[in-house]
C-alpha cells in the first residue's frame, strides 16, 4: 500500500508542472510545517517548564527552555513514592484489560463474520444495539455502585474499557480478511471451531490483534473517567486520574508527595503538575511513532466501513 | 484445498430445526458466550433503571421503591430553559466541529499530498498525530499553560511584547472558540488519515492525464480530488450528524468543567448529567436529560442510516 503510493508520487512528479503546482506545493510545506510545530509546541512547553524552578515559573511564567535547570519536581514527585504504584496499578490494567478484551473481542469478531454460522445476524444486532442506545450515566452508576457494588473498586476501571461494540465491529472486518478457505480446510482435518480460531486464524488476524489491543491499551493508559466515577476514595490512583487531581485539586498536591520531605504549604504546585505531567505520559510519546501505523490501519478500516 | 467435501465442509444446514442450528454451532455460540455476558451486565442491565427518570428518586428506598412521579423531572428541566440550553449549546458546538472537522482535515490531507518528500511527510504526519494519544486531562493541562493569565505562555509573550496580560480564565466569552480550536488541534492530525488514504486511493493516470491536458494546481483539486473525496465526505458528515447531540466531555470537563464562570457559557448535556450524578446526586433530573438525549441521539442515527442505505447502501450500518 505504502509502496504504490510512493509511486503514484513519483509519476506524479515526473509530468510538467505548472507555476500553480508550486505555489501549492508552497503552501502545503509551509502550511503541514506551521501545523505540525503547533501540534507539539504545548508539549515542549510542559517538558520545558517541568525543568524549571518554581520562583521562576511563578514570577516569570512558562518556558520553553529552563532559565535554570533543575530536577527538583521529579525529584519531589519519585520521592513521594506513590508515582510507581500508580504505574503499577495502570500498567496491570492497561496488560490485563488489553488481553482480556482481544480475546474476547477477536472471538466474537470471528464468530460474527463466518458465514455458516446462522446466529450471526442476531448477534451481531445484540452487539451494535449497544452503541444505538445507551440507558445514560445516572442508571448506570446506580447500578455499578448500587448494584454491582463497585465503588472504590478497580475493577470499576479494568471492566468497563475491556469491550465494546466498536472493537468488535472493528475486529470482525479484520477477520473478514482471513480466507473462508482456511476456517474450511481446518473442518476437514476434524478441527472443531475453537482449534480452528486458535491454531489457524488467530496467526493470520496479527494485523487485527495489534490494532485493537492498542486501542485498548491506549484506552487503558489515559483513562481518568471511569476513575473519577469510582475511585475517589483510594489511595493509589491510575495514571491519569492522578494527573487529573494534580491538575484539578490543589488538596491532592499535598497528598501526592510525602510531607515529611517538603513543607506542604509551599510547594512548588506548578512545576510539580508538569513534571506528573510528564512522568504519566512520557511513555505513550515516547511508543507512539512505532505504533502509529496500526492505528491509522484500524480508523482507515473502523472510519467509514460500519 | 480444492477437493472440499460438501457435506463437511458446510454441517450447519440454513434448514433444520433451531435446536438442531443451536446443538451445530454450539461452538460459535459459546465464543460469542463471554461478550454476550459482558454486553448485558454493562450495557443491558443498566436500561432498567431508566426508571429512575420517572421517580423522586429516595437512596433508601431504591430505584423502584421510589415514589413515580410522571414526567415531572423533564417538565422541570425543560420549564427552566436549562434543557433547550444545553440542546442548543450542544448542537451548535457539534455543527461548528463537524464542518470544520472536515474542512480542515480535507485541506490538511490535500497539502499533505503536494509534500514530495517523503521524511518530511513522514515526521510531520507523526507530529500532528501526536495530539490524538494523550488523555483528556493533558489537553486541560496543556491548555491551562498556555492560556492562564499568571503563568500561561500567552501571557509571557503578551509581557514580553509591553501588552496587558488576558484574564481568559475569568470570563466565559472566548471559551466556545478556544473550545472549538482545541478540539480542532487534537483531532485534525487523525481525521485526515481517513482523506489522505482516499486522495492516494486515486487513481495516479486520472492526475497524470488532466496535468497533460494542461490543468493547474486549483484545477486539479476542484474536478479531480474533491470529487473523488465526495463519497468519504458525506458518510462522514452524515454519520457525524447521527451523533449530533453527543458532546466531546472530555474535552469540556477538562477545559472549562470546574470553572462555572467558564461552562456557563458552554455547557453541554454530558457535563450537566455529570454534574447531576457525581456532585449533586440529582439521579432522576440526571437520567431525565440522559434518556432525552439518548432518544434524540437513537432517532438521530435510525434517520441518518436511513439515508446513508438510499445514497450508498454498502456503507449503511445496518
Amino acid at each position: 500500500m505504502a509502496k504504490k503510493q510512493d509511486d503514484m508520487l513519483d509519476s506524479v512528479s515526473k509530468v510538467k508542472l505548472t507555476g500553480s503546482d508550486y505555489v501549492i506545493r508552497g503552501i502545503g510545506y509551509v502550511f503541514i510545517c506551521l501545523f505540525a510545530i503547533a501540534s507539539i509546541f504545548p508539549f515542549l512547553i510542559i517538558l520545558g517548564t517541568s525543568f524549571e524552578t518554581e520562583e521562576n515559573i511563578i514570577a516569570k511564567g512558562v518556558t520553553l527552555i529552563p532559565r535554570n535547570f533543575t530536577t527538583a519536581a521529579y525529584d519531589l514527585v519519585i520521592k513521594g513514592g506513590t508515582i510507581w504504584a500508580s504505574y503499577g496499578l495502570t500498567i496491570v490494567l492497561t496488560v490485563t484489560g488489553t488481553l482480556i478484551g482481544l480475546f474476547i473481542c477477536s472471538m466474537t469478531g470471528y464468530a460474527l463474520q463466518r458465514r455458516d454460522f446462522p446466529f450471526r445476524n442476531g448477534i451481531s444486532f445484540f452487539v451494535y444495539f449497544t452503541s444505538l442506545f445507551q440507558a445514560g450515566l445516572a442508571p448506570y452508576y446506580l447500578l455499578m455502585t448500587q448494584g454491582y457494588h463497585l465503588n472504590n473498586s478497580y475493577w470499576a476501571v479494568l471492566l468497563p474499557l475491556m469491550v465494546s461494540s466498536w472493537l468488535i465491529i472493528l475486529m470482525k472486518n479484520f477477520a473478514k480478511s482471513v480466507p473462508h478457505e482456511l476456517t474450511e480446510s481446518g473442518k476437514i482435518d476434524g478441527a472443531g471451531d475453537f482449534k480452528i480460531f486458535v491454531s489457524i486464524v488467530l496467526p493470520m488476524l496479527k494485523p487485527g490483534l495489534a490494532t485493537v489491543g492498542l486501542f485498548l491499551a491506549l484506552g487503558y493508559w489515559n483513562e481518568w473517567y471511569q476513575s473519577s466515577l469510582f475511585l475517589q476514595n483510594m489511595t493509589v490512583l491510575p495514571l491519569q486520574y492522578r494527573l487529573y487531581k494534580i491538575v484539578n485539586e490543589a488538596s491532592s498536591l499535598k497528598n501526592s508527595v510525602a510531607s515529611q520531605y517538603v513543607d506542604v504549604s509551599n510547594l512548588p504546585s506548578e512545576s510539580l503538575k508538569m513534571a506528573t505531567a510528564m512522568m504519566t505520559t512520557g511513555p505513550i510519546i515516547f511508543l507512539y511513532p512505532f505504533v502509529q501505523r496500526y492505528f491509522i490501519g484500524g480508523i482507515t478500516v473502523g472510519a467509514v466501513k460500519g | 484445498m480444492t477437493t472440499i467435501n460438501p457435506k463437511k465442509a458446510a454441517p450447519y444446514s440454513v434448514q433444520g430445526s433451531l435446536r438442531k442450528k443451536i446443538w451445530n454451532s454450539k461452538t460459535l455460540i459459546l465464543m460469542c458466550v463471554p461478550a454476550i455476558i459482558y454486553f448485558i451486565a454493562f450495557s443491558y442491565a443498566p436500561l432498567p433503571g431508566i426508571y429512575v427518570a420517572f421517580v423522586n428518586y429516595n437512596y433508601r428506598k431504591g430505584i423502584f421503591g421510589s415514589p413515580f412521579v410522571g414526567l415531572k423531572n423533564f417538565e422541570f428541566v425543560a420549564n427552566s430553559g436549562k434543557l433547550w440550553m444545553l440542546t442548543k449549546n450542544t448542537i451548535l458546538f457539534n455543527l461548528a466541529f463537524i464542518v470544520l472537522d472536515n474542512l480542515l482535515a480535507v485541506v490538511v490531507a490535500i497539502l499533505l499530498k503536494e509534500i514530495q518528500s517523503k521524511a518530511f511527510r513522514k515526521v510531520s504526519q507523526t507530529m500532528m498525530f501526536l495530539p490524538y494519544f494523550i488523555s483528556q486531562v493533558l489537553v486541560g493541562l496543556l491548555v491551562y499553560s498556555l492560556l492562564n493569565s499568571d503563568t500561561g505562555y500567552l501571557n509571557v509573550v503578551r509581557g514580553a511584547l509591553g501588552l496587558e496580560p488576558l484574564k481568559l480564565y475569568k470570563t466565559g466569552d472566548p471559551w466556545p472558540l478556544i473550545i472549538i480550536l482545541v478540539h480542532l488541534w487534537q483531532k485534525t492530525g487523525y481525521n485526515s488519515v481517513v482523506y489522505f488514504a482516499a486522495i492516494m486511493g486515486i487513481d495516479a493516470a486520472v492526475i497524470e492525464a488532466s496535468m497533460i491536458d494542461g490543468a493547474n494546481a486549483w484545477q486539479k483539486i476542484r474536478y479531480i480530488i474533491l470529487p473523488s473525496l465526495k463519497p468519504t465526505i458525506v458518510i462522514l458528515l452524515l454519520f457525524a450528524l447521527g451523533g449530533i447531540v453527543k458532546g466531546d466531555f472530555g474535552l469540556f470537563w477538562n477545559l472549562v468543567g470546574r470553572n462555572p464562570i467558564l461552562y456557563q457559557k458552554v455547557d453541554i448535556i454530558e457535563m450537566f448529567v455529570y454534574r447531576a450524578t457525581i456532585s449533586d446526586f440529582n439521579f432522576s433530573t440526571a437520567s431525565a436529560v440522559g434518556l432525552y438525549q439518548s432518544l434524540i441521539g437513537f432517532i438521530m442515527v435510525i434517520t441518518v442510516n436511513a439515508v446513508v442505505k438510499k445514497i450508498e447502501p454498502d456503507y449503511s450500518l445496518f
